[in-house]
Parts: structure tokens; C-alpha cells; sequence
């Protein structure tokens, strides 16, 4: 069953089309990798899943349920949790408290919410800096620490956008491994994501933007025998 | 025992009335405890919740008018002010909210500023009902002695001040934090930033309201120059949170009673008059060049500032 349907989406500013009629589904409990060059319109796809914009044609689907036209907060009530690529955490709050106050989605009391925080924060690899203030965080930890708290929101699908950026080789593996236990916990997951080796050994299925319209979509196999793909994406980025 | 010290403070006050202090004195206790309630309802929206407001002087104002209009219009015992402006002043904050909190940032603090303003403009020009500036005089005072208007403010303080603790340790106080820290994160994550900053609005509007009710009662008289003064009301409000320290918890208390104090000497120092707000300025500027968190979030600078440090061991 699809999880998530995206039907003839289109994200215009004004002149601009960063998404035109994009469409796609994921399957419940698959890896979806979204994957195009700079400014391809990837993170507006999240955005406007997320429900930050509302797209300007076409609609979105959760669980068969509308949900373009919802606020961030009832998506993410629904089920869906994102990170930022631009990291946003709360700067003056420690990784508990940041992770807590997404944990009160679920839950109204202190203790069971810090249950949950403890354990999304052990699960991320962050036990050592629970009541570290998070402006003081070095960047990778701060990637973990988004994901730490988009998983306390209990979500059924995550939306991860370049967690693995800037990130050194060590932790780099260090993620890719958190990603996996994610996915055996049984929730979907929507990655953007430059470094290809991680993308291609991770994700089921992938599909790929460029100038904001789906160039192709497919298995990683069929991905990186695609001529268009390879010409347009891969090309580029190996050289690179 | 730290546990204990708001308990302690709360009954060392509660004694102070019956040693016998002069009514210079209890006037000047009376109004830090005042402050100190206007204090921490804003600290809680702007402080907290981190949407800063220069229009407190609003819900202080309509706070001081239930109770002003309730004697002048209806022949009510202005104290029915107090519960009355609980509906009254949640409805404005719930109205003004809905105007004010689509707005961010600076825009929202230019908002609420106008806000205020407007009050005390339609407060001057509706005669038929607020009396114009006028003002409003209750001729029949409860009481000539202050002791029961300390006791009231204490009880109103205290209230406010275990009510706030409550909320800012709940999962309400994540939320406003939350907000405060990153309003995008915060929407991402599950949080109905629109409600939560509504229900902090209110809270705040509606225990400042509660002080501008007791105002009346306590001082007897009340005009919209006075009630809606963006200066005297409004930046005092603001003043007193960032010279005591935003988003602590002792903070308002410490300001309140700095500024009261001061704003006293600075009134009996003959031939200074209104220059009081020049002071006030410099306070400020001061303040955030070099205690940017406050007497109570810089406290340990401060101590090293004044060469204290070594006390503290
Ligand atoms: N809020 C906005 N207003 C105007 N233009 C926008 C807005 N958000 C995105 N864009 C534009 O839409 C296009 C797609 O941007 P987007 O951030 O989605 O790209 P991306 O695929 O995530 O790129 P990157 O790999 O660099 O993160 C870009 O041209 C960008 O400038
Ligand atoms: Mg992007």
C-alpha cells in the first residue's frame, strides 16, 4: 500500500516553477531517495509535504488522506516528521529538552516524555550530550540531534534532508546505520541526499528531480543505468 | 531549601504589615509587589514565549477600566473588577491576538505598541462611556489603610507566582520555549504555534489586566494617560523584565523592585521631574551592554563586575 501519494504537484514563486507536476508514491516501510542537482526543487518537495507550503497545483496523500492544504503541525500530528537542512534547533534549550518538547506530542506528562527523549537520544548516539545547550553542538551532532527529536514525535514517516552533509567519513557510517535501524522500526523514509554511495546502497526505490520536473524514478539499479540520469545527475556529480 | 525560599519570602512578607511599616512604606511595597505580577505576566509571553510586547500598557488598561467602569456605570464595588476583567481582558487578548500574533518579530513588537496607543486614544475620545480624560475618581475608597491592598497584591502575586511556575515546568513552558527558539522548527515538530502563542497572550493580558484592576481600586483614581501610557507602563513593563532578567524566574521580582526603588529616589531628587526616563535610558543601555541576561541570568558576572567573587567561594 502507498504511504505517501504525490499527485501533479506544482510549486511555483512567483515566476519561478521550482516543482512542476511532480508525481510519486512511497511504499509503506520502503526508503524513498530523492535525489537532484542543486536547486532542483528537492527541499521545496519537502516543504510543501510538510505542509510549510501549500502547492500551487496538484495534491498530496497520507495514509489516503488529503493532506496538502494542512498546517505543519497537523502533518506532523499525522504522522509525518522532518529535519532541516538548514539545521533549526532550539538554540538556548540542552538535546534533552530540544527532544522532549517534540516528545509532548504524544504524550502529557514530564516523565513519559522523557522516556521517549532518553531513548530517541540513546538511539541517535547523543547519551553523552543530554544536557549539553544545543547552539554549543559541533554540525554532526546537531544533524543527530534532528533526527533524535523528529523520531520523538513517534512519526510513521520520516523526511530527512541532507543529514549526511558535512558530515566526516566516520560519521558518515555512523548515520547510515542509524537510518537502517529506522527503517527496521518499520517507518518510511524520504532521504535527499548528495553523496550517491550512501543513496544508492540505502534507498528502495529513487526519484529524481531536475529543474523541478521528475527526470526518472526507479530502483537504484535502473537509476544508474539511466542515460538521462547518468547524463544530467551522475555525470556530474562523480566528476565533481 | 532553595525549594522553600519562594514559601519564605511569601511569609516574611505576610509579617511585614503587622511590624508595623510607615504608609510611605507600604505604598512603595505595594507597587513593587504590583510590578513584580505586570512583571512576570509579560515575562511569560515575551520572555517565555519570546514575542515581545511594548503594549502591556493595553491589558492593563482594560484591567484598571472593568473596575473603573463597573463603579462609574454600573454602581458596582470596583473589587468585582478583579474576577470580571478574567472574561473581559481574555476576550481583548483573544481579539487582539488574532490581529497581532500573525505577525513576527519586530512587527509583532510594533503591533502590540500601536495596540496600546490605540487604547488609550479610544479610551480619551469615548466620554459617554470611559469618562474621557477625565478620568475616573471612586469617591467611596474600601479602605483609608493600605494593609488589606497589601495583603490583596500579595495574595494576587502569589497566585501568579506558583501558577507560572507550574506552567513554565509543563509541557505548555517546552511549547513556548519552543516557540521562542525556532517558530518553524516548532510547527514542524507537532506544535499549533498559533494556539500556544494565543494561550500564552492571554494568560499574560489577562493577570496584567488583573494588576490594572487592583490599580483602580488601590489608587482611587484613573485616566486613560495614566492607565494606557505607553512609557510609563508599557517600556516600565519591559524595563523591569530585562533590568531583572528575561526568562528567569526571579527576574521580574529583582526588577520590579530595582525599578520602584529607583524611580522613588529619583522622584524625590528636586528639579529632576520627568528626566526620570532619562535615566531609565541609560539604565537600559547599560544594562544590556553589560548584564545582557539581567541582575538574576548575569548574576554570576555580576558578582565578578563588583568583585564579589570570591564570597561565592
Ligand atoms: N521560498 C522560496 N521563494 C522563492 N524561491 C524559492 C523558495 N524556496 C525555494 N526557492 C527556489 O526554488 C528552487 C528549488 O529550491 P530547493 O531549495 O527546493 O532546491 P534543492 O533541490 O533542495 O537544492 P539543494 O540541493 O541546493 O538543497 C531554487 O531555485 C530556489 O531558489
Ligand atoms: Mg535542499
Amino acid at each position: 500500500m502507498s504511504l505517501l501519494q504525490v499527485k501533479g504537484v506544482s510549486m511555483f514563486f512567483g515566476g519561478l516553477a521550482a516543482i512542476s507536476d511532480v508525481s510519486f508514491d512511497i511504499q509503506k516501510g520502503d526508503i524513498l531517495g530523492l535525489i537532484g542537482p542543486n536547486g532542483a526543487g528537492k527541499t521545496t518537495m519537502f516543504n510543501v509535504v510538510n505542509g510549510f507550503y501549500a502547492p500551487s497545483r496538484g495534491e498530496v496523500f497520507f495514509k489516503g488522506k488529503k493532506i496538502s492544504g494542512l498546517k505543519p503541525h497537523q502533518i506532523c500530528k499525522l504522522g509525518v516528521a522532518r529535519t532541516f537542512q538548514v539545521v533549526k534547533p532550539l538554540q538556548r534549550m540542552s538535546v534533552l529538552d530540544n527532544v522532549i518538547a517534540s516528545a509532548y506530542l504524544r504524550v502529557n506528562n514530564r516523565g513519559e516524555a522523557e522516556d521517549i527523549a532518553r531513548e530517541k537520544i540513546k538511539f541517535t548516539g547523543l547519551h553523552d550530550d543530554v544536557n549539553v545547550i544545543s547552539k554549543g553542538l559541533p554540525l554532526g551532532k546537531r544533524k543527530k540531534l534532528e533526527i533524535a527529536r523528529a523520531l520523538a514525535t513517534q512519526p510513521e514517516m520520516l523526511m530527512l534532508d541532507e543529514s549526511f552533509a558535512g558530515l566526516n567519513p566516520a560519521e558518515l557510517d555512523e548515520s547510515i546505520e542509524i537510518i537502517r535501524k529506522i527503517k527496521e522500526r518499520g517507518i518510511t523514509i524520504m532521504i535527499i541526499e548528495h553523496h550517491m554511495k550512501v543513496i544508492m546502497a540505502i534507498s528502495d526505490r529513487i526519484v529524481v528531480l531536475s529543474y523541478g520536473q521528475k527526470l526518472a524514478e526507479g530502483t537504484p539499479n535502473e537509476i544508474g543505468n539511466n542515460p538521462l540520469v547518468v547524463e544530467a545527475y551522475l555525470g556530474e556529480a562523480e566528476s565533481a | 531549601m532553595k525549594r522553600y525560599l519562594p514559601l519564605i519570602i511569601l511569609a516574611i512578607l505576610a509579617v511585614l504589615p503587622v511590624i508595623g511599616l510607615s504608609t510611605y512604606m507600604m505604598h512603595i511595597l505595594i507597587l513593587v509587589i504590583m510590578w513584580s505580577v505586570i512583571g512576570m505576566s509579560w515575562n511569560l509571553l515575551g520572555g517565555y514565549c519570546g514575542q515581545v510586547s511594548f503594549g502591556h500598557a493595553a491589558y492593563f488598561g482594560v484591567g484598571a477600566y472593568t473596575a473603573g467602569v463597573l463603579y462609574s456605570k454600573f454602581d458596582l464595588s470596583p473589587w468585582w473588577g478583579l474576577p470580571l476583567c478574567v472574561v473581559v481582558v481574555a476576550l481583548f487578548s483573544l481579539v487582539l491576538g488574532f490581529i497581532v500574533l500573525r505577525l513576527r518579530g519586530p512587527f509583532f513588537a510594533l503591533a502590540t505598541l500601536a495596540s496600546g496607543e490605540v487604547m488609550r486614544i479610544t479610551a480619551e475620545n469615548w466620554v459617554d462611556f470611559t469618562g474621557g480624560t477625565m478620568g475616573i475618581l471612586i469617591q467611596r475608597r474600601t479602605w483609608v489603610e493600605k494593609t488589606w491592598y497589601f495583603y490583596i497584591i500579595l495574595i494576587i502575586a502569589a497566585l501568579t507566582f506558583f501558577m507560572i511556575k507550574k506552567l513554565v515546568e509543563s509541557k505548555l513552558g517546552y511549547y513556548f520555549v519552543a516557540i521562542r527558539e525556532d517558530q518553524d522548527a516548532a510547527e514542524s515538530l507537532g506544535i499549533n504555534t498559533t494556539l500556544y502563542k494565543t494561550i500564552a497572550l492571554c494568560i499574560s493580558g489577562v493577570i496584567t489586566g488583573i494588576a490594572g484592576a487592583f490599580y483602580t481600586n488601590y489608587m482611587g483614581y484613573i485616566d486613560p494617560h495614566v492607565v494606557f501610557a505607553l512609557h510609563d507602563i508599557s517600556i516600565i513593563t519591559i524595563m523591569i523584565v530585562m533590568v531583572g532578567g528575561v526568562a528567569t524566574f526571579w527576574g521580574p521580582y529583582v526588577g520590579a523592585l530595582i525599578m520602584v526603588l529607583l524611580a522613588e529616589y529619583i522622584r524625590s531628587i528636586p528639579g529632576l521631574g520627568a528626566a526620570h526616563q532619562t535615566f531609565f535610558g541609560i539604565l537600559l543601555i547599560v544594562i544590556i551592554i553589560f548584564l545582557p541576561n539581567g541582575i538574576v541570568g548575569d548574576f554570576q558576572k555580576l558578582k565578578r563586575l563588583v568583585g564579589l567573587r570570591r564570597a561565592s567561594g
